[in-house]
């Protein structure tokens, strides 16, 4: 199936597709997966995931390559290292810090890969014993480490975990059957598409950042880059701790929910920092960080995919994405994914394994090209890039109240994110709420009303605590903290 | 963090693009043109309507007359064959019923 003439060109299109998209800074990975959908919508499943895996690894990649010459990260996920690789630049390295980015970004993803393809299918084998109880604690604990992960204050990504599970509430779809917030309007009782919020969250909002920015047009620092891959297995035999303990990391990160590509990428550049021998040569232009942080972003990419395959609770909103898509395709996500029809997932893993093969010949010819691609006039790309949105909205349900949906999305997405909160509990949120009730109600009317039987099953008491211990551990911790007294520093 | 320590500070902060004329504007014709696309599409049609918002957009982001009306025809008549001739999703024909192919 992989290696199917319509898949392996679909792949090369969606290759040159994300690594544009990851070039052009203002255009998001994220929002290179909520554009796909509407495409992907008429494709077969496996050529869909192609499309979806291949341009997010390209655009991850290709976001560092604005971040490393003109000083803007391409997408979020390059933004912990653009100053070093910017750096790096001045210093007159910045094929160093270019390769750098390429070769260990695609050996960050091979890496992930490799967890995914082992993680996934013996998580699934444990998650046969779930059952509703288990799916319930499961979920929840899934949207309290997105509030407390992804968010500076844990109450704005509380506030936007609500908004997100009230949205979700809207419509016919709950386990009573009862119409919910529809105001009698009919094509409200279907609930709120969760593709036309994404790509409205995703994909609107940051054309209104684009429209409302002030910062002037940045400069090109480099004329000529020299050759791309020369020193690379050199750095590779240097810092190879780095690269592990990177990978690692982004993996682990990308798995958690809600936590994707972008925070990965700082906490291993932090963690990297931490863990140097030079860590006051970070700033100034140092490779070391580019080696860690570039493998974390995208086996953090690789990791998503381990609980919503396994789940079908995203990892990032990448695969929160991917997730709805999946449903449409009827590859519902599960351990049923990996017992009735395997072949899907192994080809999932194969592609996977191509997308970051295909990195290192593809992003080489990307940075060749990248000042044109740059040159390309934004002003003329973004509205054009509106249109899209409005029509591939409408294609996926002939809808216009979607498209109304769309614009509400963006414009909320944007104040919230104007106003430092999270969009990421919002998104869990949304996918999740579904799921959490769905399960709560299953598991009550299974024990018939009585709430004790949530910590019955050893699984399911073993998650409950793991929730109850995130939630009141911090505050518990601080409190405790305040009561000794203070030590003079 | 507390209520008190943000007593001397204004409830509202604005940007910087607030106070300059083009950028609201460029922010109204954003939202506007969606808004204009789901109030007038289905009567005026897809091509009419995708012509006049993209050339607005083009206008008020500063591209060139000279090149904003053509990209704006030439970019909706390939969305329109991709969307209409390829996969097949009713984009309203509108005013243009007569001509419809």
């Amino acid at each position: 199936m992989v290696f199917e003439p319509t898949t392996l060109i679909t792949m090369l299109l969606a290759a040159f597709f994300g690594l544009f998209v990851g070039a052009v800074p203002g255009l998001t990975a994220t929002m290179a997966t909520a554009l796909l959908v509407p495409v992907t919508f008429f494709m077969a499943p496996i050529p869909a995931v192609a499309a979806i895996v291949t341009a997010t690894a390209m655009a991850i990649f290709s976001g560092d390559i604005p971040g490393c010459l003109l000083r803007i990260p391409g997408t979020p996920a390059s933004a912990a290292y653009t100053d070093e690789a910017y750096a790096l630049t001045r210093k007159g390295q910045a094929e160093m810090a270019l390769g750098a980015g390429l070769v260990f970004s695609a050996v960050g993803g091979l890496f992930g890969t490799v967890v995914l393809i082992i993680a996934a299918p013996a998580l699934a084998e444990f998650a046969l014993n779930f059952s509703s109880f288990e799916y319930f604690w499961l979920v929840l604990l899934g949207l309290t480490c997105a509030v407390f992960i992804t968010s500076e204050a844990p109450i704005k990504g509380v506030v936007t975990l609500l908004l997100g599970l009230l949205v979700t509430c809207v419509g016919l779809d709950n386990p009573a059957g009862f119409p919910r917030f529809t105001f009698g309007n009919a094509e409200v009782m279907g609930g709120i598409g969760m593709i036309p919020l994404m790509i409205g969250m995703f994909a609107i909002s940051e054309l209104i950042r684009y429209v409302v920015d002030t910062s002037p047009p940045a400069e090109m620092v480099v004329e000529k880059v020299g050759s791309i891959l020369a020193g690379q297995w050199a750095l590779a035999k240097k810092y190879p701790l780095q690269v592990l303990r990177g990978s690692t990391l982004g993996t682990a990160v990308g798995a958690l929910p809600g936590a994707g590509a972008d925070i990965a990428a700082w906490i291993s550049y932090a963690m990297s920092k931490k863990f140097s021998k030079e860590p006051q040569k970070f700033g100034t232009g140092h490779i070391e960080g580019i080696v860690e942080s570039g493998s974390a972003n995208n086996s953090a990419l690789a990791g998503a995919w381990i609980p919503a395959l396994v789940f079908g609770i995203p990892g990032d909103s990448i695969t929160a994405i991917v997730i709805g898509v999946l449903y449409m395709k009827n590859m519902n996500p599960g351990p049923t994914l990996f017992t009735t029809n395997p072949q899907n997932i192994y080809a999932v893993f194969l592609l996977f394994i191509l997308a970051n093969l295909l990195m290192i010949p593809l992003g080489l010819l990307c940075i060749k090209v990248v000042r044109r691609i740059l040159k390309v006039p934004r002003n003329v790309l973004m509205p054009l890039i509106l249109l899209f949105c409005i029509v591939g909205t409408f294609a996926i349900n002939n809808s216009l109240f979607q498209v109304g949906v769309m614009l509400a999305a963006g414009v909320v997405a944007w104040l919230l994110e104007a106003n430092h909160f999270p969009v990421a509990p919002a998104i869990l949120g949304v996918v999740l709420g579904g799921m959490l009730e769905e399960n709560f109600i299953t598991s009550m009317i299974k024990a018939d009303g009585d709430f004790g039987v949530f910590f019955e099953r050893p699984i399911a008491a073993g998650l409950a605590v793991l929730t109850f211990v995130v939630w009141f551990l911090p505050p518990l911790l601080k409190a405790l903290r305040g009561r000794r007294p203070a030590v003079p520093v | 963090r507390g209520w008190r320590q943000r007593a001397g500070q204004a409830w509202v902060a604005w940007d910087a693009w607030v106070r300059s004329p083009r950028h609201l504007l460029a922010l109204a014709m954003l939202l506007g043109s969606v808004v204009f696309y789901l109030l007038a599409a289905d009567h005026l049609g897809f091509l009419i309507t995708s012509s006049l918002l993209l050339t607005a957009l083009f206008l008020v982001l500063r591209v060139p007359p000279w090149r904003a009306l053509p990209i704006a025809v030439v970019a909706t008549l390939v969305v329109h064959f991709a969307f209409y001739q390829l996969l097949r999703v009713p984009l309203p024909w509108g005013l243009l019923q007569g001509v419809a192919w």
